[in-house]
């Protein structure tokens, strides 16, 4: 293991969590993410081939999907963001290229973002006031790319009372801000 | 206004960014004969009509889609979304009908 | 001033206000008591207050004219300190315990104001006034006739505190949004929520019922308040449907969004800590149904502005639903059916009901009340308020009426500007004479009710419904029809009539002071045209936009002209429906947080270090590190500098943008992007890059290494990160879409620090893992290469020099930089080594003659800056065909310079042209120009970089560096960009 001490987005050394009336934000840092892409006319067999490796079938637009510790949202026209625990998968890129190889472009993206766990029963209360996405007609298993505050972010409903929010990691704090400011004007 | 993404349904044109004309799409041969004045032509005397215009947008805080989206300028009507990746595929494949040497 | 009137000498019976929750209020200074359920307007009224402000212009003492939003005349400060907040209506004021309000546009008192002598000179300050008293002397205007009229014209003043309430914004997404929750909008909103529909209902007002709060008639066997309560009831538990009181929709936009401001805590003294005063919505609506309901319209007649004189039906609102009474005897005047129900319903609350005055000769017979038809009102008298009211009888005799107050009423215009928005014209309905919506309303909006002309509650009640299901059905929903009560269904009877004929001074438009005199003025004039009018009478273009001035003023020029009022025009309105205040179109961001703020990896650890930070877009740079002792910038700047160039400094780089690209046609892909070739670049190698716009001029520069056959990371500058990457997408989405690429943004993924400096090597060599050999020899110059530092962590190792010195840029996963910043600054202790910031950064880059932003500034080809070798000619690239335009390739074409003061102490200021070192100093002369200077602390002198016309082949010539702006001129000495380093044997050690 090296020596070099991992930083939150936030900038501590442990994640932070705020509890706001009903809701909970949670800065999460125990996950890897990685970009697949599928080469050109290999659509197809990337699916399959995620299907086959990691029993994971990549979803259609707007949806996500899990498998076992694998996730995965769809971001762009033959494209998804994969997720997994950070801890096994540190290295989820590689993981994924050696099974894809030639027919998926896969490129790291774990540290792009910052991730926040808002749960909460009242949650679409909340993103009714961050986001224009439909976040009503997002059931648990959606997932879209949209704004909040500037900022863009993707949004993944994981649960009825959870919204994973995914935003550019250098603007954590602003990100956090809106999420909390927010809680507070309705908790 | 909204604009209805061909995959992603509805969504804000504050989430797109506009460019103009889709005529951009149809890029010179840089080797042709009249290379300079197509070129010419292609960027800078593009359409801007009052009424029905064919423009490109890109999906910026979406999927990154850039879309043909024709439009009537004047009361903002869209009559069309498609996905430019598609439309350009479809351009070069009859393209490559019409002009096999090329 | 402070005694407390308990005494609501004008309070009535019933009504819908709480008689047991008094609430204590202030109206200049003085205490009063109203009821919950109150609005500022009916408490002041209970009280027996009818003198609420000053008119605009003369200054004429003012009290209500409605009972609504449309209020022109009850305009009052609100609040105090930072909330003081000008202009608001307070018939819209919900009453809180504590409200505190003040009249406007007076002083000293508003009883006794001394600019009411405005209203002496009332034939100076005419229609048009502005444009013809003060047109001479010139030069008096600003300084003596402007300064005058700001004075004495406006209204409340703004606090000039900062706002200390927080505003949100959102958003929401329904089927069917209904506006407004009269007969109409329940009904609608009754018939889509029962249908299943996503339904928002939202009205301003902050009880649901519309009118029918205001009609003692009932639905059926119901009260018409009591029906909105059971209505609010079921819709209230629906999961479907949301109902927004307090709510305003203001305006129509595109494609069904409408804009709306909730006022979340207008009625209570302060909001919540962290919670909103308002909030803005953008409502995303399928379909909408405008059910706005009417606005009453005034009767233009001599003096009809004194306090007390009022809409009819305002008049019956404040009695029916706030139980209050303008005066204990109230004439009525009208043309219409509509206004007897003011007096029958006055009558049965026993107020006095003297006489109906109705211009209509044929007006039918009010039981126990006085008629007088076909007669007109022509003065009435009361300086401060209404004290009786001249009628002249159908045989023309006059008579004096005493009376405290007069509802009057010319009629009921359907509320419309929702239908306008979107560029909707109004057309004439000759039955209701009125404006009624047209056929070209925004898309997916359906009118209903009073606003679209349907006059009675059951019409409204039925139009609501019958909406609701069409613009569901379009929707694909199956809609019952809901059962609705049978209520009032009166026709509507009325004959038009708009103002009495000799009438010196009759008002129209209450809030701008324009009377029936001044539109005959504009005519006069012949400012015919709707537009010509309003503009030269400013008729409706105050606050109100309006609302009960337009189709009166309309109907006086079209009497004029001769034409019918159709042909005379109609005038649109635009959002908003009423004033927005600037918070709630901020929301949030304010402040710190107008936009967000990115931070870099090493941000905590420059903070620790006491770095000053520079904002470059949204970023925070490290500008520089100041030390103990450093008083100066300079200072701290050019030990940097000199630390880096004899040792070592690092400077953290992350904001470059960073783009992924891969795919078998990656190399391909890049030819097409930059100007200079990629498919030869090696694997393990970096190449600087040159994208060119299009049109061939420089856009943008970076450097992309070659990870794999199919796997380049390219870097963009830090302000265009966003844009080539768009640009990126377009090529290879709209140009290129048979090429095998894929991409996609790294920029936040990696925490990217720049090493330079002679022991860069040295240092990192503490860092990297042993395994890997960064030795000259294993890792040359612009080397690339995925390696292990601090005992096994991943990263990236680019050997790139931006200073010209050996360097490289190191990245590891951004949540290890802040650690490695701290490891790296460890490791290069035994070097002395520094951290440095974007100034010493822009210092080196001067140095060494590299190009940056000032140079790559949207008018710069690759020739001009010495680049023009780099444009292949060998393969097709954006700009490739436009760059080898004959008049961008000309021989004294611009090109990228070095230059340095003939005296060396003189410092270069950027921006700076260039002239001959004798001769005129102008345009047709021009030699260059300085696009970036700095002090080199290695040459010690200031140098600069700059275009000259033919510049390469003028080394050693003197030219004159001009700045006349600061009528600066000094000798500088062409001489090569690089000033360090020429050979580049540095960056190769």
């Amino acid at each position: 293991m090296h020596k070099l001490k991992p930083l939150t987005p936030l900038g501590s050394h442990t994640p932070r969590v705020d509890r706001i009336g009903p809701f909970e934000i949670a800065e999460t840092v125990e996950t890897a993410f990685a970009s697949v892409a599928a080469r050109n006319g290999q659509e197809a067999a990337v699916i399959s081939a995620m299907a086959q490796n990691h029993g994971l079938d990549l979803p259609v637009a707007g949806k996500a999907a899990q498998a076992g510790k694998l996730a995965a949202f769809w971001i762009s026209p033959s494209q998804w963001m994969c997720a997994a625990p950070h801890e096994t998968h540190e290295l989820l890129a590689q993981q994924l290229k050696a099974t894809l190889g030639d027919r998926a472009s896969v490129v790291e993206q774990t540290d792009a973002w910052c991730r926040f766990d808002v749960t909460g029963k009242k949650l679409c209360d909340l993103f009714e006031r961050l986001t224009k996405a439909d976040v009503r007609a997002m059931p648990p298993g959606s997932a879209c790319r949209s704004t909040v505050e500037h900022l863009g972010v993707f949004l993944w409903r994981t649960a009825e009372d959870q919204m994973v929010v995914l935003g550019p990691r250098s603007s954590a704090a602003s990100l956090h801000h809106a999420l909390v400011t927010a809680a507070r004007s309705i908790a | 206004m909204i604009i209805n993404h061909p995959l992603l349904g509805p969504r804000d044109a504050q989430e797109f960014t506009y460019l103009g004309d889709a005529g951009l799409m149809n890029r010179p041969y840089w080797l042709s004969e009249t290379a300079l004045q197509q070129f010419h032509d292609y960027l800078y005397l593009r359409e801007n009509p009052a009424g029905e215009h064919r423009e490109l947008w890109f999906h910026e805080q979406g999927d990154r889609s850039w879309l043909v989206v024709t439009r009537n300028t004047v009361t903002h009507e869209i009559l069309k979304v498609e996905l430019a990746r598609d439309v350009a595929l479809a351009q070069k494949a009859a393209n490559l009908v019409q002009e096999p040497s090329q | 001033m402070s005694a407390v009137s308990t005494q609501q000498v004008n309070r009535l019976s019933g009504g819908l206000v709480d008689r047991g929750q008094p609430l204590s209020f202030r109206f200049d200074g003085q205490s009063y008591q109203g009821c919950s359920g109150d609005t500022l307007a009916s408490a002041l009224m209970a009280n027996g207050v009818r003198l609420m402000g000053r008119s605009f212009k003369y200054h004429r003492p003012r009290g209500l004219l409605s009972a609504g939003s449309e209020e022109p005349n009850a305009l009052v400060e609100l609040r105090t300190g930072g909330r003081q907040e000008p202009n608001t209506r307070a018939t819209v004021a919900e009453l809180y315990d504590g409200l505190d309000a003040r009249s406007q546009n007076r002083w000293p008192s508003l009883e006794r104001d001394m600019m009411a002598i405005n209203d002496r000179f009332a034939n100076f300050l005419t229609a048009g006034f502005y444009y013809k008293t003060f047109m001479w002397p010139k030069a008096f205007w600003e300084k003596l006739y402007e300064p005058i009229i700001r004075k004495a014209a406006g209204l409340g003043r703004l606090t000039g505190d900062a706002d200390p309430d927080a505003y949100d914004k959102g958003f929401l997404h329904c089927d069917l949004l209904v506006v407004g929750a009269g007969p109409a909008g329940l009904a609608a909103a009754l018939t889509a929520g029962r249908a299943g529909a996503r339904v928002i209902l939202a009205d301003e007002d902050f009880l649901l019922g519309g009118r029918l709060l205001s009609e003692a008639q009932p639905l059926a066997d119901i009260a018409g308040a009591d029906w909105a309560g059971q209505v609010q009831a079921e819709l209230a538990v629906m999961g479907n449907v949301r109902i927004l009181p307090r709510t305003t929709v203001f305006g129509a936009y595109d494609h069904g969004i409408y804009g709306a401001v909730e006022r979340n805590a207008d009625h209570v003294a302060a909001p919540d800590a962290g919670k909103p005063r308002q909030t803005l919505w953008r409502i995303y609506s399928k379909r909408a149904i405008i059910a706005t309901g009417a606005i009453e319209r005034p009767i233009a007649f001599e003096n009809n502005d004194r306090p007390g004189i009022m809409l009819a039906g305002a008049v019956r609102s404040f009695a029916n639903r706030w139980a209050a009474t303008p005066a204990s005897s109230v004439v009525i005047f009208a043309n219409n059916d509509d206004a007897h129900q003011t007096a029958r319903d006055l009558q049965a609350k026993g107020v006095d009901v003297p006489a109906v005055v109705d211009v209509r000769p044929d007006a039918p017979e009010i039981p126990g009340i006085e008629l007088l038809a076909g007669a007109q009102i022509v003065e009435t008298a009361g300086r401060l308020g209404l004290r009786s009211v001249t009628v002249r009888m159908a045989n023309g005799k006059t008579r004096i009426i005493p009376c405290g107050a007069l509802a009057m009423s010319g009629g009921w215009n359907p509320n419309l500007g929702l239908t306008c928005h979107q560029r909707g014209r109004p057309v004439w309905d000759g039955d209701l004479h009125a404006f009624v919506p047209g056929q070209d309303l925004p898309v997916g909006q359906h009118v209903a009710g009073a606003a679209m002309g349907a006059m009675s509650t059951d019409a409204a009640l039925r139009s609501g419904a019958e909406q609701a299901g069409e613009a569901l059905a379009d929707l694909g929903f199956t809609v019952p029809a809901p059962e609705l009560p049978k209520a009032e269904d009166a026709p509507v009877s009325l004959t038009p009539f708009w103002h009495v004929q000799g009438a010196k001074r009759a008002w129209l438009d209450f809030q701008n002071d324009v009377t029936v005199k001044d539109v005959k003025l504009a005519h006069q004039e012949n400012f015919t045209a709707v537009e010509h009018l309003k503009r030269y009478t400013t008729l409706g273009m105050a606050t109100d936009q309006g609302k009960t001035s337009n189709v009166g003023a309309l109907a006086v020029m079209a009497e004029l002209t001769g034409k019918s009022i159709p042909q005379t025009g109609t005038t649109i309105f635009r959002p908003p429906y009423t004033p927005v205040a600037m918070g709630a179109l901020a929301g949030r961001a304010v402040g710190k947080d107008f936009h967000p703020t990115r931070l870099t990896p090493s941000h905590a650890w420059a903070e620790e270090q006491g770095a000053v930070f520079v904002e470059v877009g949204n970023w925070l740079r490290a500008q520089w590190f100041p030390k103990p002792g450093e008083t100066h910038w300079r200072q701290s700047v050019d030990r940097e500098v000199q630390q880096t160039r004899r040792s070592v400094g690092i400077c953290d780089v992350t904001t470059l943008g960073k783009i992924d690209v891969q795919g078998a046609d990656a190399a391909a892909f890049l030819n097409m992007m930059y100007a200079n070739g990629f498919a030869k670049l090696p694997v393990g190698k970096v190449r600087y890059g040159l994208m060119l716009r299009e049109d061939g001029v420089a856009y943008d520069d970076g450097t992309a290494a070659r990870l794999a056959e199919d796997h380049f990371v390219v870097t963009t500058t830090t302000a265009n990160a966003v844009l080539v990457y768009r640009n990126m997408e377009f090529v290879r989405q709209c140009l290129c879409p048979d090429m095998d690429v894929q991409l996609i943004s790294t920029t936040e993924a990696w925490a990217q620090y720049a090493v330079a400096g002679p022991n860069a090597r040295k240092l990192l060599q503490k860092i990297v893992d042993p395994e890997f050999d960064i030795s000259n020899d294993a890792f040359p110059f612009m080397a690339c290469g995925e390696i292990t530092v601090c005992g096994g962590c991943r990263a990236r190792l680019f050997r790139i020099s931006f200073s010209g010195e050996l360097a490289y840029e190191i990245a590891v996963p951004t949540r290890y930089g802040d650690a490695l910043m701290r490891e790296m600054m460890a490791a290069g202790e035994a070097f002395d080594v520094t951290p440095y910031g974007t100034e010493a950064l822009g210092v080196m880059r001067i140095e060494k003659g590299h190009a940056a932003g000032n140079e790559l500034n949207g008018t710069t080809t690759a020739l001009n800056l010495g680049l023009g070798r780099m444009v292949s000619g060998k393969k097709d690239c954006i700009g490739n065909v436009l760059s080898r335009r004959e008049g961008m390739n000309t021989d004294d074409a611009l090109r990228l310079v070095g230059l340095k003061p003939v005296t060396p102490a003189q410092s270069l200021p950027a921006g700076g042209h260039l002239m001959a070192a004798s001769g005129p100093v102008d345009a047709a002369h021009d030699q260059g120009y300085v696009t970036s200077a700095a002090y080199s602390p290695t040459l010690g002198t200031a140098i600069g970089l700059g275009f000259v016309k033919g510049g390469a082949e003028r080394l050693g010539e003197q030219l004159r560096l001009v700045n006349p702006l600061e009528k600066q001129e000094m000798l500088v000495e062409i001489v090569s960009a690089h000033f360090v380093d020429p050979e580049g044997e540095k960056l190769r050690a």
